[in-house]
């Protein structure tokens, strides 16, 4: 009967013993080879000096994950209103755009009206209002999505340089890009926004609770 | 910033859940302000809940420290709740007040 495994793994990925000693808990070695086994034995291991690698070679992490985008809730449609309610800009009224194959919500103040950026937010840190932007005649870039918040980072050793020799760290700057999708999305938006009395005021405020007030009563 | 925005109802600490004797300190029991029965609870099952808390020696250039939660479920018939903290609650946070966050929302 084959006995379970030795090796296990401390973490998917990461196992609890290195090849060479698994290689010694096993103790092949001291077997004579049977043909069978010659057979199945993978090329990498079988040297021809009959040693095995001393080095380790690295094995790659299965990456079991896979993608599954949360289901948007029923009260969030393209234009509603969401109010931010943790971060930067929590308070905040947004406009929802559209929800992004990482299953976050891609919104807009807009800029113009209460200068929230064209950002992702979890749906879990919003409440979704009543209230409804038309946005429908509003064609989405196709830019906008999760690859337009992908920015590159400096690698360690070139940030620890920077910091040893002083270097001045450039402000960052927005791609011109960016802006230029922010603009052209602000000024559609705003022209619909500005067809409902009220509802340029709305934006520009923020959402907070009053004393007494209870937010399982309020209806958003 | 422009005028302060509270984004959090408060609670208040009663105390451990517990029996006439024995009191399980991992479990907190909170009263929700401007709640008054168990259904009315049901808004606030799985919302984030902090304990915030000032102390003397600074800490990344902050005095003020957070014991984060979450409300696991309702407690009697009359608004109280049932949390559970990353660490539990020092006995001197009760009758203090307690941050419950609008998050995670289902709204």
């Amino acid at each position: 009967m084959a006995h379970a495994p030795r090796n296990s793994f401390l973490v998917p990925g990461i196992p609890r013993f290195s090849r060479s000693k698994t290689f010694a808990k096993r103790g092949l070695f001291k077997r004579k080879p049977q043909k069978v086994q010659k057979q199945a034995a993978p090329a990498t291991t079988a040297t021809p000096s009959g040693f095995y690698p001393a080095e380790d070679i690295r094995q790659k992490k299965v990456v079991r994950k896979t993608l599954r985008p949360s289901k948007l809730r029923g009260t969030i449609t393209p234009g509603t209103v969401l109010i931010l309610l943790a971060g930067r800009f929590r308070g905040k009224r947004v406009v929802f755009l559209k929800q992004l194959e990482s299953g976050l919500l891609l919104v807009t103040g807009p800029f113009r009206i209460n200068g929230v950026p064209i950002k992702r937010v979890n749906q879990a840190y919003v409440i979704a209002t009543s209230t409804k932007v038309d946005i429908s005649k509003i064609e989405l870039d196709a830019q906008l999505n999760d690859g337009l918040f992908k920015h590159e980072k400096a690698s360690k050793r070139e940030l620890c340089e920077k910091n040893f020799f002083n270097d001045k760290a450039e402000p960052k700057k927005l791609p011109a890009t960016f802006v230029a999708l922010q603009r052209a999305l602000d000024k559609a938006i705003l022209e619909e926004v500005l067809k409902t009395p009220l509802l340029l005021a709305y934006l520009k405020n923020t959402f907070s609770l009053q004393q007494g007030q209870a937010p399982h009563l309020l209806k958003f | 910033m422009g005028k302060p925005v509270r984004l959090y109802t408060r609670a208040r600490v009663l105390g451990y859940k517990r029996s006439r004797h024995i009191q399980s300190p991992d479990t907190s029991l909170l009263k929700l302000e401007n709640v008054a029965t168990k259904e009315e609870t049901g808004f606030y099952l799985g919302k984030r809940v902090a304990y915030i808390y000032r102390a003397k020696r600074v800490i990344k250039g902050s005095n003020v420290r957070v014991v984060w939660g979450r409300i696991t479920r309702s407690h009697g018939n009359s608004g109280v709740v049932r949390a559970k903290f990353a660490k539990n609650l020092p006995p001197k946070s009760f009758g203090s007040i307690i941050r419950v966050m609008l998050y995670p929302s289902s709204i």
